[in-house]
């Protein structure tokens, strides 16, 4: 017989070691559909990595990749620090993918050099926004925000339609439902020649250092970390509880709208309804295996970024589905979740009916 | 009396990490016997009882329980089921009952096979009012056991032992909820049933009730036996010296002229859901030098009271006045900086934030003090050394003021509320059920720097359901019952009593 008991503490080893150990484990597993699909799993590992590493195109595919990853990654491991389950990050990242169009593709006549702040800044707001109705929800009626973060995600993917196919429409666009590109100005630089990789991966790792810091060694950190750890605490402390949760929405919400913005004006350029394949989405996954620490969101948006792109190159390669990218992701998560349990829990072997001596 | 015994520990011993929290424990309960454990907190009570109903594994030692026929036979241990098959029930101090169910199902709740399809609720509830009519414990079956009030909920949870036919019944701290009044009636209750051949083992801190009501004492001290005895041989010197291993300090509280008002509450009412967090027209003033008692039963809004002083709650009417000052806007930020200091009643749940450090835990009420921060970044040096000297000064012990606060025990926890507390020299303290669950030795400390901040020149709010607590502490007594204050005018344990039960005294 096999029961569980509550660990007094998580063993420091055990912090690290679960998400790498999860990651691993997860590959370990994806290796059984391969097999099945017919192909080494050795060699489509070793097309993977090629995929990810074997040169600096690569790597520039996979930082592009994980430059949203660490945006709504961190909107996540923050708001989640907080027991704020802000499940609508892929919403607030076209909010401020939105703004970021509205504002940069000329229809305002703005100074160049202040185009790209002001588009990030409006961009930030814009997603910061589409958190202010349900927290104000969840602190005044108790609403939950899992429920109205993540309906709102289809409010704003149906709202966008309607703004694509009308007022943000690019007139030159061949009634395509798309935007008018952001003016150069406006646009995120590159980091390299002739390659995708943008100077958004720059603001978001600034981003992750600074979320880190402050976590750690700010009152503000402080008291979001008490708020989330046992907001009856908090609150009896002298905490405002519903000040810091607002506090954390907005830069949730902001987070969020900052993955839009470096995804319009650092990669592509315009905006359409399918610029996001669900990073918001992903982004959970992000922080979950970072253990919601925002140095972690920088370690595991690179790990999944890489599996994303390493499995497209090696679907290509070897001719399987790259959906396999879709089942490590998730293998892991749920390999993270398990681990999150025995962190917490250790099972004990009890031999059935006997007695120790 | 018989002399059969009908339970038998043999040696049990378990250890958690470095402490051990029963060593070498043997026990013996005989047909028809109320046996006391005693011993402070920590003591290793609640784990020898845990071990005895299979929630934990001895590293050591064996149990036999006599089966119907009288037969000692081996308990497999680890196996509450085994444990419930062989007739020991257990009834924990925090009730395990679904509060949307009635009494009736809550009884019969795991005991019926899962795959019946229809329930035998006739048969259940003739069993039951059987039980009902032998023991005297009474319970609406009919009502949802959420609506029952704490004597009744406890008297359900006899019942549902009673009902699987329990022979031994534990007992953990039974009487920490009830009045004096209502614990009279359940040890009466007790006694009926060991006349039916019941066997009692019951856990208390209370001497008096442990002398008025058991057949036989024994203390546990530092997981070790120290002592057992026949009641009629036991005086309450000889068995608290045996709990704490010296005499217990007796209370000195010097008379004191109380100073001027540092809390007054003015016809103030909180609206509630429930009796509980409910204050009508509460008026009271709290002096320089005094400490006020409010004794009751268990919600009668007693936390409705705590919060408005905590400044968790915002009354609908009346006013407060902390010293000179009218406090308009309540907030427990509010609160605090008016020089009130809170030991809330929950010390896990509102004391502590456990995931965070002790050292975190120091500072939580004052972060904007600059002792605390400098420009929004925290000042972690200062914060350590802070937490280090209150730590030495108030005697926390743990693993260090960087572990996590839910590592320390109960009772250094409190130590820990305590230091955050007094540091600051409040005008006025509410003390909230402040020695709950903390064993003698804690529960002295708590008492003791009660006393200093009165004496200082502190007003301190005494809010216990432990009447020999209030009785020893407070300079004045009131009884809160439905929400309002009533003045004692004494301390006479009796009136007090009846006035908590809300019979004219």
């Amino acid at each position: 017989m096999i029961r569980i008991e509550a660990r007094p503490s998580t063993p420091r080893a055990m912090t690290l070691g679960i998400p790498v150990l999860s990651a691993l484990i997860a590959l370990a597993l994806a290796a059984i559909p391969l097999l099945a699909a017919g192909a080494n799993p050795i060699a489509a590992y070793g097309e993977m990595l090629r995929g990810v590493f074997g040169s600096v195109f690569a790597v520039s595919e996979m930082l592009t990749r994980a430059t949203p990853l660490i945006f709504t990654g961190l909107a996540a491991a923050l708001a989640f620090r907080a027991r704020l389950w802000n499940i609508g990050a892929e919403g607030q990242l076209y909010l401020g993918a939105m703004a970021a169009v509205a504002v940069g593709s000329g229809a305002l006549d703005i100074p160049g050099l202040f185009l790209l702040p002001l588009i990030v800044v409006l961009g930030a707001a814009a997603g910061a926004a589409g958190m202010v109705v349900p927290t104000f929800l969840k602190v005044r009626f108790g609403a939950d925000e899992v429920v109205t973060t993540l309906l709102l995600n289809f409010i704003i993917l149906i709202f966008l339609q309607m703004m694509l196919e009308g007022p943000l429409q690019d007139p030159m666009g061949l009634g395509w439902p798309q935007s008018a590109p952001v003016l150069d100005q406006g646009m995120l630089p590159p980091l390299m020649d002739r390659m995708r990789v943008h100077a958004g991966l720059i603001v978001a790792l600034v981003l992750a250092v600074l979320a880190q810091f402050m976590l750690a060694r700010s009152v503000w950190g402080f008291r979001l970390r008490a708020v989330g750890e046992n907001a009856a605490a908090a609150r009896h402390a002298g905490i405002g509880v519903n000040r810091s949760l607002f506090g954390v929405a907005i830069l949730s919400g902001g987070l969020a709208g900052l993955a839009g913005v470096s995804e319009v004006a650092g990669l592509k350029g315009y905006l359409t309804a399918d610029l996001s394949p669900g990073f918001g989405y992903t982004g959970i996954v992000v922080a979950m295996l970072a253990g919601l620490s925002p140095a972690g969101v920088v370690i595991a948006a690179l790990f999944i970024a890489s599996v994303f792109v390493g499995a497209d190159s090696m679907s290509r390669a070897m001719g399987v589905s790259s959906f396999l990218a879709d089942l490590v992701v998730s293998m892991s998560l749920l390999c993270v979740l398990v681990g999150g349990f025995i962190a917490r829990y250790r099972l004990v072997w009890v031999r059935a009916g006997k007695a120790a001596r | 009396m018989t002399d059969h015994t009908v339970l038998r520990l043999n040696g049990l011993s378990k250890r958690f990490g470095t402490v051990l929290a029963n060593d070498d424990v043997s026990l013996a309960l005989h047909r028809g016997e109320v046996l006391a454990l005693l011993g402070e907190n920590g003591a290793g009570k609640t784990t020898l009882m845990n071990m005895l109903f299979g929630h934990y594994l001895p590293d050591a030692g064996t149990v036999q329980v006599a089966g119907p026929d009288g037969v000692l036979a081996p308990l497999p241990l680890g196996h509450p089921q085994a444990a419930l098959a062989a007739g020991i029930g257990m009834v924990h101090q925090h009730f395990t009952l679904a509060e949307n169910l009635n009494a009736l199902d809550n009884i019969t709740l795991g005991s019926e096979p899962l795959r019946a399809l229809r329930r035998d609720r006739k048969s259940a509830r003739q069993k039951i009012e059987g039980i009902i009519a032998r023991s005297g414990l009474s319970a609406p079956l009919n009502v949802p056991v959420g609506r029952l009030s704490v004597g009744e909920c406890q008297r359900v949870e006899i019942l549902k032992a009673l009902y699987r036919d329990a022979r031994i019944l534990v007992l953990d701290e039974p009487t920490a909820v009830l009045t004096p009044q209502e614990a009279d009636t359940l040890f009466d209750n007790i006694k009926a049933m060991t006349r039916d051949g019941l066997s009692v083992i019951f856990i208390s801190h209370k001497l008096r009730e442990v002398l008025a009501f058991s057949d036989r004492i024994a203390v546990l001290r530092h997981g070790r036996k120290v002592g057992e005895m026949a009641t009629a041989d036991a005086d309450e010197g000889a068995i608290a010296r045996m709990m704490v291993g010296a005499d217990t300090p007796k209370v000195a509280r010097e008379a004191m002229a109380p100073g001027a008002p540092v809390l007054q509450l003015q016809g103030v009412t909180v609206p509630g859901r429930s009796p509980r967090d409910t204050l009508t027209d509460v008026t009271m003033t709290v002096h320089a030098h005094e400490i006020l008692g409010i004794a009751g039963i268990s919600g009668n809004g007693q936390s409705a009271l705590a919060r408005v002083i905590s400044g968790l709650a915002v009354p609908q009417n009346g006013t407060i006045r902390v010293g000179e000052e009218q406090i308009a806007r309540p907030g427990p930020a509010t609160m605090v900086r008016a020089g009130v200091g809170r030991i809330p009643e929950d010390r896990h749940h509102e004391g502590i934030v456990g995931a965070m450090s002790v050292a975190e835990n120091m500072v939580i009420e004052r972060l904007d003090d600059p002792s605390v921060q400098a420009r929004g970044l925290l000042r972690r040096g200062a914060i350590r050394a802070h937490a280090e000297a209150l730590a030495r000064a108030y005697d926390v012990r743990g693993p260090g003021v960087d572990a996590r606060a839910r590592l320390l025990s109960g009772g250094n926890i409190q130590k820990l509320i305590l230091a955050r507390v007094f540091e600051h020299a409040p005008r006025l303290i509410l003390a909230n059920q402040p020695t709950r669950g903390l064993d003698m030795g804690a529960a002295a400390e708590v008492g003791r720097r009660l006393l200093q901040a009165r004496a200082r020149g502190a007003g301190v709010v005494l809010i216990s359901e432990d009447l020999d607590e209030v009785l020893s502490l407070a300079d004045r007594i009131l009884v809160i019952r439905d929400g309002q204050l009533v003045d004692t005018h004494s301390h006479d344990r009796e009136r007090i009593g009846l006035m908590m039960a809300g019979e004219p005294a």
